[in-house]
């Protein structure tokens, strides 16, 4: 793809060849002229017109050429997977050096972060979305698949590495369960999307203790609701290989199979939690203190244990929580 | 010294933004200064005094705000070069969506948020279509699928501009923005002689010049109807 080749090109065959620069031209307020290429289209408008939009007949040329050529790269990639992310270790915030060496992190693995807040969970973050390279103030270097990683996790929108979902996150697109979800697959260029979207609304049902159904508004459902089809939607729909959870609560969803959920789509998960049930599922914990990664605790058979106490105190928690839904009186033993 | 001009549309966080990356040039050690457009009222050099930069601001009032802007562009950039600053910020809001701030050969930072919906950037015109950096703010907010959708629309409309998620409050993004914004290669040491990148919206009516009254007949000079007939 060249530039001689989109100046010569009509629109028409522009966009048998490349449909998704159909959202190009609708985005730019374009006119669709099937038989014009795009230097004629620019120059069927008038120069009052094009003042007006604020585009120009060379911005729109380049800009189409950047636009096919990012679209090409991200939709012929294919199966570019992230099978593990190393942290090799950098420094605190006072200059000293982190002791930890290196952290490596499989896909299908969930590490849980603790520490307080402004402790430096933000940097640690941000240095694995910027996949830096000794080039942050930490002086962390990220590796990917063992490798220094290309720039594309950088720069390019399209190769988010961290997705990430939290407490506070909220829709606030005035759409259908439905609609949301065809906008959604539509921009990650999902080829079967009925599927996907039956796929994802069983899912988020699944992890949801009330349901809801696809005409459903996505800002009137509940936080449980909306947490469930976010986490199944990122789970499912995002591309980025890394999830960050960042305290989930435990209302109206069920935690564990969410996280199983994310799993199972071979997704790294990233947890910032203080709650024992959470830390303790993830198989590590990076202890954050001063701006770097003070300790790696590894969970312990005993807190295995405990865990499993937790589960039964969670249960018994969650049935009572059913029992007052659903009008019934609770019965303590 | 480097200059940076910074815009977007009214409370999309970038002042927030401005902050935040400041604080990452200070551990660097670079000085820095700020110049804040607004129209009729802002507090915000208080918030840049109080991170210790050197501050000034202008207010446009009655005048387009676009316009007010770059008939002083050339005298800020004499003021950072008298206070011998490694990086000059000017911070401009962008208020009819058509403002177009940007000059060739300088950097353009255009700030965008979440909040927004996802059909602002095509409404939008040069201050976001021409701008060589694209912050997005408030994603600690909305849903990671609207993150996403949102980041896409913004790349079909500009998709030769480098798109970054900061966030205003942790300042998480911020550090990388700066490694992005500051080249040490760059000494600008005048305006004389530039251009803007595009055209700033026009106007020059009776109502420019303070006419009040409504009707046809007091009407001059640059004026258009709406197409009723369409």
């Amino acid at each position: 793809m060249n530039l001689d080749y989109i100046q010569n090109t009509k629109i028409s065959e522009l966009i048998k060849k490349y449909p998704f620069f159909l959202g190009f031209l609708e985005n730019n307020n374009l006119k669709i002229e099937n038989d014009l290429t795009i230097p004629e289209l620019m120059d069927s408008y008038d120069e009052e017109y094009k003042e007006d939009n604020g585009i120009s007949k060379e911005q729109i040329i380049t800009q189409s050429l950047d636009y096919i050529n990012q679209m090409l790269a991200f939709l012929g990639e294919g199966d570019d997977k992230v099978e593990s992310i190393t942290i090799k270790a950098g420094q605190h915030k006072d200059g000293s050096k982190e002791t930890f060496g290196d952290i490596k992190i499989l896909s299908g693995e969930i590490v849980s972060i603790v520490g307080p807040t402004g402790s430096g969970k933000s940097r640690l973050l941000a240095d694995i979305e910027w996949v830096a390279q000794r080039d942050t103030p930490t002086n962390r270097q990220i590796l990917l698949n063992d490798d220094i990683p290309d720039k594309k996790w950088r720069f390019s929108i399209e190769h988010k590495l961290v997705a990430q979902l939290s407490q506070n996150m909220n829709f606030v697109m005035d759409l259908s369960v439905y609609e949301f979800l065809e906008l959604h697959a539509k921009s990650r260029m999902v080829e079967n999307i009925e599927d996907i979207i039956i796929k994802i609304l069983n899912q988020a049902n699944n992890l949801a203790g009330e349901k809801f159904t696809l005409e459903t508004p996505i800002t009137s459902l509940s936080g449980g609701q909306s947490r469930a089809l976010m986490i199944a939607d990122t789970a499912i729909l995002s591309k980025s290989p890394i999830v960050l959870i960042d305290e989930i609560e435990n209302a109206g969803i069920d935690r564990k199979q969410a996280l199983d959920l994310l799993l199972s789509e071979d997704k790294i998960v990233l947890m910032a939690t203080h709650d024992p049930m959470l830390a303790l599922i993830g198989n590590k914990r990076l202890v954050i203190k001063n701006g770097g990664i003070e300790k790696i605790i590894l969970s312990t058979e005993k807190e295995r244990e405990a865990l499993k106490e937790l589960e039964i105190m969670n249960d018994k928690l969650q049935t009572m929580r059913n029992r007052l839904r659903t009008g019934q009186t609770l019965s303590v033993s | 010294m480097n200059f940076i001009t910074v815009s977007g549309p009214p409370s999309s966080g970038k002042t927030s933004v401005i902050i935040k990356t400041i604080e990452a040039f200070q551990n660097r050690k670079h000085d820095v200064a700020v110049v804040k457009f607004d129209c009729l009222s802002t507090d915000d050099d208080k918030l840049y005094e109080k991170i210790g930069v050197p501050v000034k601001k202008g207010l446009s009032g009655a005048l387009c705000p676009d316009h007010y802007f770059v008939s002083n562009v050339e005298e800020i950039v004499d003021w950072g070069l008298g206070l011998d600053v490694d990086i000059l910020i000017s911070e401009s809001a962008g208020l009819c969506n058509r403002c177009s701030p940007y000059i060739k050969g300088i950097k353009a930072v255009c700030v965008v948020d979440n909040l927004s919906g996802i059909n602002t950037p095509k409404k939008i015109g040069p201050m976001l279509k021409s701008a060589d950096i694209i912050v997005i703010t408030k994603g600690d907010i909305v849903s990671q699928a609207e993150r996403e959708v949102f980041a896409s629309r913004v790349n079909s409309v500009n998709p030769s501009a480098i798109i970054l998620n900061v966030n205003g409050l942790t300042g998480q993004g911020a550090y990388e923005l700066s490694t992005l914004l500051f080249d040490e290669n760059v000494h600008i040491n005048s305006l004389k002689g530039m251009e803007l990148r595009f055209p700033m919206p026009a106007a020059l009516c009776s109502y420019c010049l303070g006419e009040t009254r409504i009707g046809e007949d007091y009407q001059m000079g640059n004026v258009r109807k709406i197409d009723l007939e369409k």
